[in-house]
């Protein structure tokens, strides 16, 4: 026999290319993603347009501001959907470029860790401005 | 991680210049990969000068022309020289394209000549496809149905339904498609490519076959299917004028629809 390299790739090409099967997944992240892109566009320009209209405000102005219930819906409904968007297509990006799989999955894993903290962080912020 | 650069095995150096005869007035030169698994060396250039005056219109006439005139050595794989056998899918002037198919005037500078991107070399020319085939056999193409034929007819489709399939039964695999895509050249062991999904959606829209639910079953996956980024490589490289970034898009629209 030989090396285990020319046994590695003795396993027919049938088997290599159907490998594990299908997930039966992967519809749910796609549409995710593309419904969150969608509420992102009037959810941005929303941003863009509060970020004009508190130029120059203090906090008390900006509290006011948060206070009213419209105001917090949609940041919060903005930090969700902005949050949500940036996991999934960074579980893209590193499903794509990262092949080792202890690597990938640790590389998620801190991913996934980091938009959840940043994401709590910023939607406490809203909520500490709202109430 | 993904393979930004060649291997060192797979650096490409320069080699032989062979210059056109005396007297020849259009000259064109020709720079064809080179690589010979027998002689354990690097993979080279080699420029080869052609008389176009004496050589027919197209990449292929003039690749001919070099394995018949000047270096038989040189290894490319052809058949049919009308675009339909799929043979001669290469990397032309940068893009994927079939070698009868693209004429030379199409390229003004120096015509560069390399085997399909990111796929094994067999030597010089020839890519290693076997993958590629075999996964086109996992998506099962062929016509799948519990009913039995009509005893005395073939079966039947109506004109509307038959024209579902126009711009898939055109494809003839030459995988000028699939090895244009950074994600097959990323993930190619498990996506399966914009030519074979492309097949899986012929098979998909076609109204006589009534295994449409388990070929989508078998294409719901993160990587087989959804490894598709819409790059659209695919469609602009399609030297038959094939959109298989649209068939993805259906399949995509299809497991969305039978969600809810």
């Amino acid at each position: 026999m030989g090396n285990a390299k020319s046994i590695k790739i003795m396993r027919s090409s049938l088997g290599r290319a159907r490998g594990l099967g299908s997930a039966k997944s992967g519809v749910g992240h796609w549409w995710a993603q593309r419904l969150t892109a969608i509420a992102l566009l009037p959810l941005s320009l929303y941003f863009v347009l509060s970020v004009l209209l508190l130029d120059g405000a203090n906090q008390a102005a900006m509290q006011r501001y948060m206070a009213e219930p419209w105001n917090g819906v949609l940041f919060l409904a903005l930090i969700f959907a902005l949050f949500h968007h940036l996991r999934l297509g960074l579980q893209v990006v590193i499903e794509d470029y990262i092949h080792t799989e202890a690597k990938r999955l640790a590389a998620l894993l801190a991913m996934r860790a980091a938009v959840v903290f940043f994401g709590i962080l910023a939607a406490l912020s809203v909520l500490k401005l709202t109430f | 991680m993904a393979e930004l650069t060649l291997p060192k095995n797979s650096r490409v150096g320069k080699g032989k210049t062979h210059k056109a005869p005396a007297g020849a007035k259009r000259v064109k030169a020709f720079q064809v990969y080179r690589w010979n698994p027998d002689d354990g060396g690097n993979p080279h250039t080699d420029t080869y000068e052609i008389d176009l005056d004496a050589c027919g219109p197209m990449v292929l006439d003039a690749l001919i022309k070099i394995k018949n005139e000047i270096d038989p050595t040189l290894t490319f794989r052809r058949s049919c020289r009308e675009g339909i056998c799929g043979s001669c899918s290469m990397n032309i002037d940068g893009t994927n394209t079939l070698a009868c198919l693209k004429p030379i005037e199409e390229v003004k500078a120096d015509v560069k000549i390399n085997p399909l991107p990111h796929m094994p070399v067999v030597k010089d020319l020839v890519p290693d496809l076997t993958l590629a085939y075999a996964q086109y056999r996992s998506i099962e193409p062929w016509l799948q149905a519990e009913t039995a034929p009509p005893p005395d007819v073939e079966r039947r489709q109506s004109v509307e339904e038959r024209a579902e399939l126009d711009g898939m039964w055109e494809c003839i695999l030459c995988f000028c498609c699939t090895t244009s895509c950074p994600s097959y050249w990323w993930n190619g062991d498990r996506y399966l490519g914009p030519a074979v999904l492309l097949a899986a959606y012929r098979w998909i829209a076609d109204s006589r076959d009534e295994a449409t639910g388990k070929r989508l079953d078998a294409l719901e996956d993160p990587f087989k299917l959804y490894r598709c980024h819409t790059i659209m490589n695919c469609t602009q490289t399609c030297p038959k004028g094939l959109n298989p970034a649209k068939a993805i898009g259906k399949i995509k629209e299809l497991m969305v629809e039978r969600q809810g």
